[in-house]
């Protein structure tokens, strides 16, 4: 186990979970390719025309709707080749925290839900900037921090119970307000972060566990207790989750973030210099200066 | 220089042009050199050969085979 704090998930474990996944990730297509459907839908919002696409970590389902909208060229990577591989060709098996690629390679970017087991957020957010061309958009989705909020919640009180302790068993997940400061940090230019919850409803517990496996998506948590859990620890859990289910069944709290960020160009909007105003503001609104220490209405 | 069959597929698979033409070394930054002989894409600065399986290059630095000398 590392004690290096920056190093928060185990990336040989992610990349081994992502390898054996590329065999059942078919089965997630549904929820995948719904939140593919959501994020590529921002690019309906712009006029921009994009030609060179990167897809981080698509699983299959972003490539092939980026091609659809006439984007010629799109390489697909991943940390498993296999997993890239579901994208078709061109395709590389890369680490986000160490991307391949030369400057300005791509004008879009595009990562749905492949970010959250990245350690390095901020190094990896500055290299997807080296690679856009100027003017070039970055489009990513994240699981919010309120994902798998109930699991999460159902695993630790129950731990707590039979072990007085609790080890972390769910990733943990960036906040909105991280995000768009990690873009800023990262030099993109008018960085927007929203969040919005994907309504799905698991109608048993362990069905929800067998899509995150089948997704690649267990835990990889350096820190996780590698001691075997107690043997009531799982059933417990999930029986709590269960009586916690709505109508609909057991909603797993998908919370999902969306970032949007450009490569600086000058033809972006950008704040004026301080002083280089032309007019006056108060010419501007039709009314009389006054000034500063002065109050309105004496 | 290593091609002497040329006109036989490559070791490793056929790679994209348009994406060899923007891959570096994701150590260095540095370019590549395509090995059709070997499947490979040799980063001479950091010593490494990243190899090719199945036409997806596998750019990663703890996959890569270490040059010697």
């Amino acid at each position: 186990m590392s004690t290096d704090p920056m190093r928060i998930f185990d990336r040989r474990l992610v990349r081994l979970r992502r390898e054996r996944a590329a065999a059942t990730v078919g089965r997630v297509f549904p929820v995948l390719d719904a939140a593919a459907e959501r994020l590529l839908d921002r690019l309906d919002d712009t006029t921009h025309r994009f030609s060179r696409a990167l897809d981080l970590g698509g699983r299959g389902v972003v490539a092939p709707r980026l091609r659809a909208r006439g984007i010629g060229f799109v390489v697909s990577m991943d940390l498993s080749g296999s997993m890239a591989a579901l994208s078709g060709r061109p395709a590389v098996a890369g680490d986000e925290e160490w991307l391949p690629f030369a400057p300005e390679s791509f004008d879009l970017v595009v990562a749905n839900l492949s970010l959250h087991w990245v350690n390095d957020l901020p190094g990896a957010l500055v290299q997807i900037r080296r690679c856009l061309r100027p003017d070039g958009l970055f489009l990513a989705s994240l699981p919010g921090l309120r994902t798998l909020g109930p699991l999460r919640e159902a695993l630790a009180a129950v731990e707590a119970e039979l072990r007085g302790g609790v080890s972390p068993r769910v990733s943990p997940f960036p906040e909105l307000r991280d995000m768009a400061g990690l873009l800023q940090r990262a030099g993109f230019a008018l960085p927007v972060a929203d969040v919005e919850d994907l309504p799905v409803a698991y109608r048993t517990p362990v069905a929800l566990l067998q899509d995150l496996r089948d997704a690649g998506e267990a835990n990889a948590v350096l820190a996780r207790d590698s001691r075997v859990p107690p043997r009531a620890l799982l059933p417990l859990a999930l029986t709590r989750l269960a009586e916690g289910a709505g109508p609909d069944g057991i909603a797993p709290g998908l919370q999902l973030l969306t970032v949007t960020g450009w490569a600086p160009h000058e033809s972006q909007s950008k704040p004026a210099r301080p002083g280089s105003a032309g007019v006056r503001l108060a010419d501007a609104l039709g009314v009389e200066e006054r000034s500063a220490g002065e109050k309105a209405g004496r | 220089m290593s091609d002497e069959t040329p006109k036989s597929a490559p070791a490793g698979g056929e790679v994209d042009p348009g994406l060899l033409e923007i891959l570096v070394c994701p150590v260095t930054k540095g370019p590549l050199r395509y090995d059709r002989a070997r499947g490979e894409l040799v980063s001479e600065q950091a010593r490494l050969a990243y190899p090719i399986r199945d036409g997806i290059p596998v750019m990663l630095p703890d996959e890569a085979r270490q040059l010697e000398g």
